[in-house]
């Protein structure tokens, strides 16, 4: 049967050091072939320093519609925060 | 949830100018429009490359050619990301490809015009791209994420384009007699079609209520149109080309160009398959499709020998 390949998600490191960040996706049939395609695909002007792919079927989501539930315990907790301390007056630098 | 509390629920994000992502419950009918408007758009670029190909061996010189051939790369990579956004949709690669060449899918009226001579391709980017790239300013910000980040991407890359598409009019408008000619004809035979991309006025559009209301469309054919002609009207003069309508006018009140009739049998017949090059368009994708398929059986035996128990 005729393919279009594999899919892989494409994640670009813009230079060295930057976090790898999404960039889209490239049909492959293996781990050479989709880091090529991510190059020739995303990075025709200097955007990356690195390319991680991913195959698809292997990324683990969570779901918008469940955001509220799975986010929600961090908002009671704004003592993670700095702002949350009340620092005596006249103190410098903290 | 019911149908109409998902509705409900997917209408307030929109109305919050929300992203819609993957994943999110979505109407069918918000996903079947994205499928056909991302899927048209991808088609396009791939298409786009069949008339600018055509010059690849007869660029006037080197540099003219290493500047078509990186122009032709760059949409293929277009065609890649908005495939890419229009896969999140569950739909296939191998049905997107089915539906162009079954004729289901359309692609860009513009592409079943030939070019003719190399002003064409100064034409081509300087008008084509530039009309593509008002529409795709303004959908950087339609609701679907995946298709505004393909369109943000694709816009930081599109001015290249139209640059070097003006840069080989105001050269040729630069130089002998003849050449000029041959820009004044290009400019002759481009303005209108380009002017049609934009659709059919907003009063005739057929898919448009929905399209607002989901903010897939954020700005009317109309609108985008008139940004257009206010722009390049002023570019066609600097380089001594004249607009192809003897109704344009400077309209100060309006504070805009009055343009003529847009020949709206010429968009229909064409759109409907009577083009110049609708068929040859077609046939040519069909037939690289089927030739390369050799090479995609030969990658996948290939990833079965290195690696026999890979995914």
């Amino acid at each position: 049967m005729d393919t279009q390949l594999d899919l892989w998600e494409v994640f670009i490191q813009s230079k060295i050091g930057a976090h790898h960040v999404h960039a889209g996706s490239v049909h492959a049939s293996d781990a050479q072939m989709a880091l090529q395609n991510a190059r020739d695909t995303y990075t025709r002007r200097n955007e990356g320093s690195s390319i991680w792919v991913v195959p698809s079927k292997f990324v683990v989501a969570s779901t918008t519609n469940d955001a509220e539930m799975f986010f929600e315990p961090a908002n009671d907790k704004i003592y993670r925060h700095p702002t949350f301390y009340v620092m005596p007056e006249g103190a410098k630098q903290i | 949830m019911n149908v109409a509390a998902i509705e409900n629920d997917f209408q307030q994000k929109i109305d919050k100018d929300l992203f819609i992502e993957p994943k999110d419950a979505m109407p069918d009918k918000y996903r079947e429009h994205l499928i056909r408007q991302i899927s048209q758009h991808a088609h396009s670029e791939v298409i786009g490359m069949q008339p600018e190909g055509n010059w690849i061996n007869r660029a006037p010189s080197l540099r003219a050619k290493q500047i078509l051939l990186a122009k032709i790369q760059d949409e293929a990579g277009h065609g890649l990301y908005l495939y890419s956004a229009a896969e999140t949709l569950n739909i296939s690669r191998e049905e997107l490809i089915a539906q162009l060449h079954s004729g289901k899918a359309k692609y860009s009226n513009i592409f079943n015009y030939p070019a003719l001579t190399w002003a064409d391709i100064g034409a081509i980017g300087w008008l084509v791209d530039g009309a593509a790239i008002v529409n795709q300013v303004s959908l950087q910000r339609t609701s679907y994420g995946p298709y505004a980040r393909a369109m943000f991407r694709i816009c930081k890359e599109e001015s290249f384009h139209q640059r070097q598409g003006y840069e080989i009019m105001a050269h040729m408008m630069n130089g002998t007699a003849e050449q000029k000619e041959m820009a004044q004809d290009a400019m002759n035979r481009w303005w209108w079609p380009s002017l049609m991309m934009f659709g059919p006025h907003d009063s005739d559009s057929p898919n448009s209520g929905n399209a607002f209301k989901w903010k897939i469309k954020r700005k009317g054919n109309d609108e985008l149109r008139q940004k257009f002609i206010d722009k390049t009207v002023q570019q066609a003069e600097v380089i001594g080309l004249t607009v192809p309508d003897p109704d344009l006018k400077w309209n100060d009140e309006k504070q805009c160009y009055d343009y003529g009739e847009i020949d709206w049998d010429e968009f229909n017949k064409v759109i409907s398959g009577n083009g110049p090059c609708n068929k040859q368009r077609i046939n040519h994708h069909i037939k690289y499709h089927n030739e390369g398929a050799w090479v995609r059986e030969a990658a996948l035996a290939y990833s079965q020998k290195i690696q026999p128990n890979a995914i």
